[in-house]
């Protein structure tokens, strides 16, 4: 059963095949088994996931309407807070807090019925291309688990990976949700920014960061994308329109006529031949399905990784200056209320995020600000101009997620500007606010490990992409015969 | 090569109230002037003529109603305090003034 | 040996900067639902927003918007078609986020103005304040600082925060430089402020509390030699907490600074604080070295672009200014320049005012608020409106007098009874067996009683002296304990004496 897709198991849920009750235990006994392993969990509740799958379950036995996905598992983020579950961020400055109101899209999942098996592991204050930055230890890709899973939202696509959840929140502010579902096989999307309530999201950086679906299917990220998506007030940057209707897109998967652009900067040096080779396939496929291919240029996109790497830090360096020992967290040190700050964030704060809000907190110093900061903020606008003029000739753009298959773990530690460079393609998204999938690809010929094909759309065009995806993800289930994740070895043999 | 030097760098983790030890300051400021180095070539491109983007979307005049809606209680709002006394957060002597 | 002020301003000329921090009386706060009411237990008004915990998000009160338009529209101000917030990152306990949600250099309001007369030697003189900008924030949270002797921040072992007021809306109104004054620099603050809040609270927008920090001025001070171009290092007296002490510290500080000036000693530049018992600024923060607040836009809230509609809608509704509405009064009661004057001084004007639209003529109002009233304030050293007597007290004072069921002198008792929190004006009278004797025969004894102590003077009266009746008034008096009717003594004992 926990290898099924999402609304395989609400189909069984619905039809009285299985409880959810039964369905969670089954996931909670799978994080048992191979969790030591994998570690995607930072914590797992196993009390609360059981009681709300009763909940469900009983609401169901009484007749009540329930919504499509109500029973079914998944895994959240611990970037996102749950009211007194416990949320680091995968910080030791957070350890033991315990929040005491739900994020939005926590809220909607419970107003879903969705069941939450606990907190997945990340880059601390979801700062890296790698889980490797977590306080708590790095997670471990399920295809190797001498490599990394991605990230920062490592621990999500893990536990998709690893079966030990069929859907997962993530959030993305430079590709933390689409490079790891590219090398983890997994499908991962960055909706556009406004489109899923930030409210209760620990922001990394405010004006990037996007909260969203991640699955084992193109559908199923469309069920779990309608279920969090839709206006918020509580969020001033949440867009007051209806959510695209995605599963509707990704049901029909119909891309005949639809112009699909690739970009002719997100190819060619530095991307594993392998991945451009499963990219190229990707292409040929959905031109067999009918859709027409066209290059287009996007001259601006080689700053945009020089523009993120300045404005993700400035606004990090002041939404990270709240962590500061006198309300919640840890506190450390001795004398006055300064010291103890200093030695807090000092001891609170992994090397990467120091690194982050030093450089911020440069770039935003008076007579450096015009130069950095003011200059990544026009890149931006010629970022989000290359994408109008490039969504002028194409309905949906298309690259690589990731430059590459899943890196060993420890391979990039000590080689910042290497790792960023992970995060090239998923960046210019980012940067515009427009909708960002990753689907697998396929598996890279020289390592046999998954590679992503990126599907970018116009803001609130999210549908286009889900039904790019879909069409992609039903011919190459087609040509493989089975989901991609059968190849996953098997875990926790030990 | 950007010019950070290690002093630059322990004024910025003063700003940003981080007790650096000798060790990252040394690092910090070598890391700093590469990183720095790869992300100046904005300014390259970054015209007079080009207007700053600082939100994604162009939304403008998002407002609330003035109506009081429930706050937390007073445990919840200290349940996360390292210290509290009086229904307040406890915080070691403060030497800074306000500003 | 200090300097006297007549010295100071001979030789040097004031500058003034004043930053004025008023607090909106919405219901609720500048970025989310919770409570703005002062006064509540610690800790009880705050939410995630306000409490600044990771993952909240700010959303902009409306009201806070329309109100801030209101104040720069009533100040001559231009409302910028478009401005944004902004972060203003510094570390302190009592700012939840370690940044203040501010407006930096897109302020909603920008370029007005604001005419204030003050007394002079030669009469009643007008200047002109012009205002920089009037922007929007957040207030911070109240720190209680605890051990120590003192109970202020400095020698305390630690501090308690509470964060009810963490995220009430501010609205910051700055001033451009303030030059011309010379000697009345001031009182032309102290106008200023005064006028400042008669607007503020005749818009509706705050209840201007000084006392309560609902109104707080920061007073920039310079000088420099007279005829001088150049500006001369500033100092700022921080939350000074009343009208007088507007004045008191700007005064002081043109002292001070002409003190250093005077030995060649360097006036730095820096904050100070001002203490009202002596009068005196201490030093604060030191300013040399400019903060760096590192203010970039704030990315969780979008552009403020107020519609046309909307300004033009507050504009329409905005009320009349208070320098008409004191024209409008003086005409209706009547009242010379000087009375007038006297009133706004002593800052009883719209006590007078409430006790007039409650019955009481105004002359009786205004003689009451600025006499008796303003005597007992002026020693307590407290605003009249902060005494526990109120117009509705005044009011029925009066109306007993009128009735004749209160002499001026028992008027007196009574007012100091309410005011030293006996209770209203009807419990007192009761208590103290307050009471005019108008029982005529029982007069008619007393009146009878001082005749025959002072045959002589009765005689007088009696051939045609009225004058002489006051000694047997006087005497008829001191036998009521002053309980009687002055006037109906007089008319009862000159018809006796057959003179009515």
């Amino acid at each position: 059963m926990i290898k099924k897709s999402a609304a395989e198991m609400a189909a069984a849920l619905s039809a009285g095949e299985v409880t959810s009750v039964e369905l969670t235990q089954a996931h909670l006994d799978q994080i048992a088994k191979v969790d030591s392993d994998v570690h995607a969990f930072l914590h797992v509740d196993n009390d609360g996931a059981i009681a709300q799958a009763r909940a469900v379950d009983e609401k169901r036995k009484s007749g009540e309407r329930v919504s499509p996905l109500a029973g079914v598992p998944l895994a959240l983020k611990d970037v996102l807070v749950q009211k007194g579950i416990p949320t680091t961020c995968g910080s030791k400055m957070l350890e033991g807090w315990r929040p005491p109101y739900d994020s939005t899209v926590v809220t909607r999942l419970k107003e879903n019925g969705i069941v939450i098996l606990g907190k997945t592991n990340m880059d601390e204050f979801a700062m890296g291309s790698s889980t490797e930055n977590s306080a708590y230890g790095p997670t471990h890709n399920p295809w190797d688990l001498s490599r990394i899973p991605g990230g920062s939202g490592g621990g999500s696509s893990a536990a998709l990976a690893a079966f030990e959840a069929p859907l997962a929140i993530g959030t993305d502010t430079g590709g933390s949700i689409r490079q790891p579902a590219a090398v983890t096989g997994t499908v991962g999307v960055k909706p556009t920014y406004g489109g899923v309530s930030r409210y209760g999201l620990v922001a990394f950086s405010s004006s990037l960061d996007q909260a969203g679906p991640c699955a084992r299917t193109v559908l199923d990220a469309a069920y779990l994308h309608e279920a969090i998506g839709g206006y918020d007030r509580m969020d001033s940057t949440s867009i007051n329109e209806p959510v695209p209707a995605v599963v509707a897109a990704a049901k029909d998967g119909n891309i005949k006529g639809m112009k699909i652009g690739v970009i002719k900067e997100l190819q060619g040096d530095g991307y594993q031949p392998g991945v451009l080779k499963l990219f190229n396939q990707s292409l040929e496929i959905l031109a067999s399905l009918g859709a027409e291919i066209v290059e287009v240029s996007c001259k601006y996109f080689d700053y945009a990784l020089a523009a993120y790497y300045l404005i993700a830090p400035s606004e990090c360096s002041s939404n990270l200056a709240r962590f500061d020992a006198m309300r919640y967290g840890i506190r450390v040190g001795e004398g006055s209320a300064e010291e103890v700050m200093n030695a807090t964030r000092q001891v609170g704060f992994g090397r990467e995020v120091k690194r982050r809000i030093i450089l911020g907190t440069y770039a935003l110093s008076s007579g450096y600000y015009d130069a950095y900061y003011g200059s990544a903020q026009k890149v931006r606008t010629l970022i989000s101009r290359d994408f109008d003029n490039a969504f002028g000739k194409a309905d949906v753009l298309v690259s690589p997620t990731a430059p590459t298959t899943a890196f060993k773990i420890g391979e990039k530690a000590n080689d910042p500007i290497a790792m960023y460079l992970n995060d090239i393609a998923t960046i210019p998204t980012n940067l515009a606010g427009i909708g960002g999938m990753s689907v697998p690809s396929g598996l890279a010929e020289e390592d046999g490990l998954p590679a992503g094909f990126q599907i970018m759309a116009p803001a609130m065009k999210d549908d286009r992409m889900y039904k790019v995806g879909a069409a992609l993800e039903a011919a190459l289930l087609t040509k493989w015969g089975k989901p991609i994740l059968d190849n996953v070895p098997a875990l926790g043999a030990k | 090569m950007s010019n950070i030097s290690r002093d630059d760098v322990a004024n910025l983790a003063k700003l940003a109230r981080i007790d650096l030890s000798d060790d990252e300051l040394n690092h910090l400021s070598n890391e700093l002037a590469v990183i720095l180095d790869a992300v100046a070539r904005v300014q390259e491109v970054a015209g007079e003529d080009v207007p700053p983007t600082s939100h994604p979307l162009p939304l403008k005049n998002v407002f609330r109603v003035d109506e009081v809606r429930p706050s937390l209680t007073p445990d919840e709002a200290l349940s996360g305090a390292p210290a509290q006394e009086e229904q307040r957060f406890k915080v070691p002597q403060i030497l800074g003034e306000e500003q | 040996m200090a300097l006297s002020y007549d010295d100071v301003i001979a030789k040097y000329e004031p500058v003034l900067g004043l930053e004025v921090h008023v607090e909106l009386g919405t219901e609720s706060k500048m970025f989310c639902g919770c409570n703005t009411v002062f006064g509540a237990a610690p800790n009880t008004q705050t939410c995630p927003v306000c409490l600044g915990l990771p993952g909240s998000l700010p959303v902009v009160n409306a009201k806070a918007i329309e109100y801030t338009i209101a104040i720069g529209l009533a100040l001559n101000c231009s409302i910028a078609p478009y401005s944004r917030f902004a972060r203003k990152n510094y570390f302190y306990p009592d700012m939840p986020k370690n940044f203040q949600t501010s407006q930096y250099d897109e302020p909603i309001c920008v370029n007005g103005y604001l005419d204030v007369t003050i007394e002079t030697d030669e009469g009643p003189k007008e200047f002109r304040i012009e205002i920089e900008r009037v922007h929007m924030e957040e207030d911070t949270g109240k720190s209680l600082h605890m051990g120590g002797a003192t109970g202020r921040i400095h020698g305390a072992d630690y501090s308690l925060l509470d964060y009810n007021r963490a995220g009430i809306p501010l609205v910051e109104i700055v001033t451009k430089v303030v030059t011309g004054t010379g000697k009345y620099a001031p009182e032309v603050a102290r106008a200023y402020v005064s006028e400042l809040r008669d607007i503020l609270r005749g818009l509706g927008v705050s209840d201007v509390k000084m006392e309560q920090g609902s109104l707080r001025c920061d007073a920039n001070v310079s000088l420099r030699l007279i005829g001088a171009d150049k500006l001369g290092t500033r100092s700022e007296t921080k939350n000074v907490n009343s009208l007088r002490s507007v004045e008191r510290a700007v005064r002081g500080e043109m002292i001070r600074h002409a003190e250093l000036l005077n030995k060649s000693e360097r006036v730095i530049q820096e904050t100070r604080h001002f203490h009202e018992d002596t009068g005196l600024t201490t030093p604060g923060r030191s300013k040399e070295q400019a903060e760096d607040y590192r203010y970039f836009p704030e990315p969780d809230l979008v552009p403020v672009a107020p519609t046309n509609e909307l300004i033009e809608k507050i504009r329409a509704s905005l009320p009349e200014k208070p320098s008409v509405r004191r024209k409008k009064l003086q005409e209706a009661w009547q009242v010379p320049d000087k009375e007038m004057a006297a009133m706004i001084n002593a800052d009883v004007l719209d006590l007078v005012e409430e006790t007039v639209k409650l019955g009481a003529d105004p002359t009786r109002a205004r003689s009451w608020w600025l006499g008796e009233i303003a005597r007992i304030a002026n020693e307590k050293a407290v605003a009249a409106s902060e005494l526990s007597i109120n117009s509705k007290d005044v009011a029925e004072i009066v109306a007993l007098i009128v009735q004749g069921e209160l002499t001026d002198k028992l008027a007196r008792q009574v007012v100091e009874g309410v005011i030293n929190g006996e209770g209203r004006p009807a419990e007192i009278i009761e208590k103290r067996g307050i009471k005019v004797v108008s029982d005529d025969s029982a007069l008619m004894a007393a009146i009878e009683k001082a005749i025959a102590a002072q045959p002589d003077v009765a005689e007088k009266v009696r051939g045609g002296h009225v004058p002489a009746a006051g000694a047997l008034i006087g005497a008829v008096m001191k036998e009521t304990k002053g309980q009687a009717d002055a006037a109906k003594v007089r008319e009862l004992l000159l018809k006796h004496l057959g003179q009515g």
